[in-house]
């Protein structure tokens, strides 16, 4: 598949042919300051907007040139205001508007005619699977409305999703391959889609920016405000850690996962090794002297500075740590527990 | 391990060791894998580098170690601190072993034994009728339906992996552990570089683990319609669909069923299936990444017995094919309440008492914590 239409580009404007397609038509950041493109600033200033304030924002594809300065108009004003939560909440909602036109070109791609067009063609991937297998290194088979992905494909994504729907467990899978519907396939790649767009604003180099922009880039700032709430701690612990302790306080025996979670967790709420290293007492193959060596060792503060990090609720789940109650709803790590964003 | 102990099971490793070279060899990938020894009563060594057969069994001879371990993965650095090895990817593995099946034979060959005085402890009770300790060690002895129940496992772990996860039969290898059970390297290069958090989903498919109501159309408002598996497709849905119905006769009075008993029965369902159908594998096994795991060829110090690889998985019998220890007569003192089969030999029961016993025997008495040299 070599030419990519303005539409598509509309639809897929991270592509890199995009680039050539503004160049070809003369478009430089100077001539966007020119009052004719103010409809292009403004698009992108409501674009970041909608992006950042969780909506998915509605591309005009009957307008496809203004539809894709707008995204790189947007880009420039993000990388201007340099503000990361901004960056991310922005590419996070343009991954989930691309996954919309993903899926339905994978959709319309699948069909057996198309399929039959491309193979005429002598063209082996259409947009859809080209954006796939060249972005995201994601081979997708599709025939007529089944998709399917090389079993560890999925794994590397699905297995860092949160909802159980995406355990292996819970998908059709058959000779290394997993079985998806259009969406899922696409709803795989999201988190690298909104890295990847994130990516894109980090990587611009701009030494100047038309006096047009100034405004939007202001208002941008002080709307970013909006988005750094604090969080409080409710002070409980959460129901894994305190089996943890339980099961210590009886003298019983915690696997070493438990040990390493309730230290992990106990480091990342801010207590020090010497407060934590009494917790374990109790353990029948106690020692004073290797506890210190592998607290410290965890928090970092021995071998190579690394402090490891408390592991998340899905892997205590394999590891059968997991004591969840209705209060753990909507966790994803036990140091969430307990934090309630301030409304 | 007392010195006696100590020094007879050490001869009987050196005796091994020179003889059974032909059985210890690096795996692939020597140069780019952490090795690691643990010698009678020491510490781990680890973090070694060791790039061929010849240096491997130099090290044999010259440490005797009582367990020998090699990482499933590869580094670019295996030698240095783990920070610093340089990740590349890893084998993947699984761990088998039949303490835990839940199997009810294990009462009939588990032995505990009082920490202070050595004292049999009798089933149901709580504390030590000689000294009243309530600390005992515990140890489980051989144990052919350990053993069978064990392979039944291995051979639907290696169905799942064929069949629904597409690995070829010639990318995996099967070792009996060297002491209860079975552990098998899948060597696939789309596999090797899974992180952890993706091989613990993979760990839990096979063992059936987290499988939803949902995934079958069944959800916690009543109104849906459950959309079962068929008998006929493939992966867990197909087996699913296999346990469910029993046979095709039976689909229409079970569907009926499913759909009448509701969300919370059909998961209580799928819980045990999970139990009787799930993969028994060690996860922490699978989902490790940076684990040194026991060598292939060396000697596991649980039982004497070798780690060996199964080539016929069916005919093979870990107390007779991985019992390679020698047949040199030595006393002992056993203590063992339970008979014990080894190369088609019984042995025991013994009541505290004086036998000579052959190497093999004395060795595997003495790792079970049974048995001391005089």
């Amino acid at each position: 598949m070599d030419y990519i239409s303005p539409e598509d580009m509309a639809k897929y404007p991270f592509l890199a042919e995009t680039g050539a397609y503004l160049k070809d038509k003369g478009l430089t950041l100077e001539e966007l300051g020119n009052p004719d493109w103010k409809p292009a600033i403004t698009k992108a200033y409501d674009r970041i907007v909608a992006g950042i304030s969780g909506e998915i924002y509605k591309s005009n594809l009957e307008e496809p040139d203004i539809e894709i300065l707008s995204f790189v108009i947007a880009v420039i004003l993000l990388k201007k205001v340099g503000i990361p939560t901004l960056n991310r909440r922005f590419s996070l909602a343009e991954a989930r508007r691309v996954e919309r036109y993903l899926e339905k070109d994978l959709k319309w791609d699948s069909q057996d005619s198309i399929k039959e067009h491309l193979r005429r063609k002598n063209e082996s991937h259409s947009i859809s699977l080209k954006i796939l297998h060249d972005q995201f290194n994601l081979d997708v088979t599709t025939n007529e409305d089944s998709f399917k992905v090389k079993a560890t494909d999925y794994l590397k994504r699905a297995a860092h999703f949160h909802e159980r729907e995406w355990k292996l467990v819970n998908r059709r899978v058959e000779g290394g391959m997993v079985h998806l519907s259009s969406d899922e396939t696409v709803r795989l790649i999201r988190k690298e889609l909104s890295e990847f767009i994130n990516s894109r604003i980090q990587a611009v180099n701009i030494t100047f920016v038309p006096e047009a922009f100034e405004k939007p880039v202001i208002e941008l700032g002080s709307l970013a405000k909006k988005f750094s709430e604090p969080a409080t701690f409710s002070g409980e612990y959460p129901p894994c850690v305190k089996h943890a302790i339980e099961v210590l306080d009886k003298g019983e025996n915690l696997p070493h996962s438990g040990r390493f979670l309730l230290a992990t967790y106990l480091l990342a709420k801010g207590q020090s090794v010497d407060q934590i290293a009494p917790l374990f007492k109790n353990a029948p193959d106690y020692n004073e002297r290797i506890t210190k060596y592998q607290l410290e060792h965890i928090s970092g503060e021995s071998g190579k500075g690394t402090k490891y990090q408390c592991p998340s609720c899905d892997k205590l789940k394999s590891e059968n740590l997991c004591f969840a109650t209705a209060e753990c709803d909507g966790i994803i790590n036990p140091v969430q527990f307990g934090k309630r964003r301030k409304s | 391990m007392n010195e006696k102990n100590a020094a007879l099971v050490e001869s009987a490793l050196k005796e091994y060791y020179f003889g059974h070279f032909d059985l210890i060899h690096v795996p692939p990938k020597p140069t780019q894998r952490e090795f690691g020894y643990q010698k009678i009563n020491g510490g781990m060594t680890r973090h070694l580098s060791i790039k061929d057969n010849k240096e491997l069994h130099l090290l044999l001879m010259k440490e005797i170690p009582s367990d020998v371990y090699c990482s499933n993965a590869y580094y670019s650095f295996p030698s240095v601190p783990m920070s610093e090895k340089d990740w590349q990817g890893a084998d993947l593995i699984f761990d088998i072993d039949a303490k835990d099946l839940a199997l009810p034979c294990r009462k009939d060959h588990t032995i505990s034994k009082c920490s202070s005085c050595q004292q049999i402890k009798n089933e149901g009770q709580p504390q030590c009728i000689k000294c009243g300790s309530t600390k005992f060690e515990v140890s489980s002895v051989a144990c052919k339906n350990c053993i069978d129940k064990s392979k039944e496992e291995v051979k639907m772990l290696i169905e799942i992996l064929t069949n629904d996860l597409g690995i070829k039969n010639e990318e995996i290898t099967v070792h009996f552990s060297g002491n209860e059970g079975f552990h098998l390297r899948v060597v696939n290069s789309d596999y090797e570089t899974l992180d952890s958090q993706e091989r613990a989903d993979l760990a839990d498919y096979v063992m059936l683990n987290g499988m939803m109501p949902e995934t079958f159309g069944i959800r916690r408002q009543a109104n849906s319609k459950p959309l079962l598996p068929n008998m006929d497709e493939k992966g867990w849905r197909g087996r699913v669909a296999k346990t469910l119905f029993g046979s095709k006769a039976k689909i229409p009075k079970v569907t009926r069923e499913i759909t009448f008993g509701g969300y919370s029965t059909f998961q209580l369902k799928l819980e045990e299936m999970r139990q009787t159908i799930g993969v028994k594998v060690d996860p922490k096994v699978t989902m490790d990444i940076h684990r040194i795991f026991r060598l292939e060829g060396s000697v596991n110090s649980k039982s004497g017995l070798t780690k060996i690889q199964c080539n016929d998985l069916d005919a093979f019998d870990p107390f007779v094919d991985a019992c390679l220890l020698g047949d040199e007569k030595v006393e002992l003192t056993v203590n063992c309440p339970v008979s014990i089969k080894l190369k088609n030999k019984k042995f025991g029961p013994y009541d505290n008492e004086k036998v000579a016993l052959p190497k093999y025997a004395a060795v595997y008495m003495i790792c079970k914590g049974i048995g001391n040299a005089i």
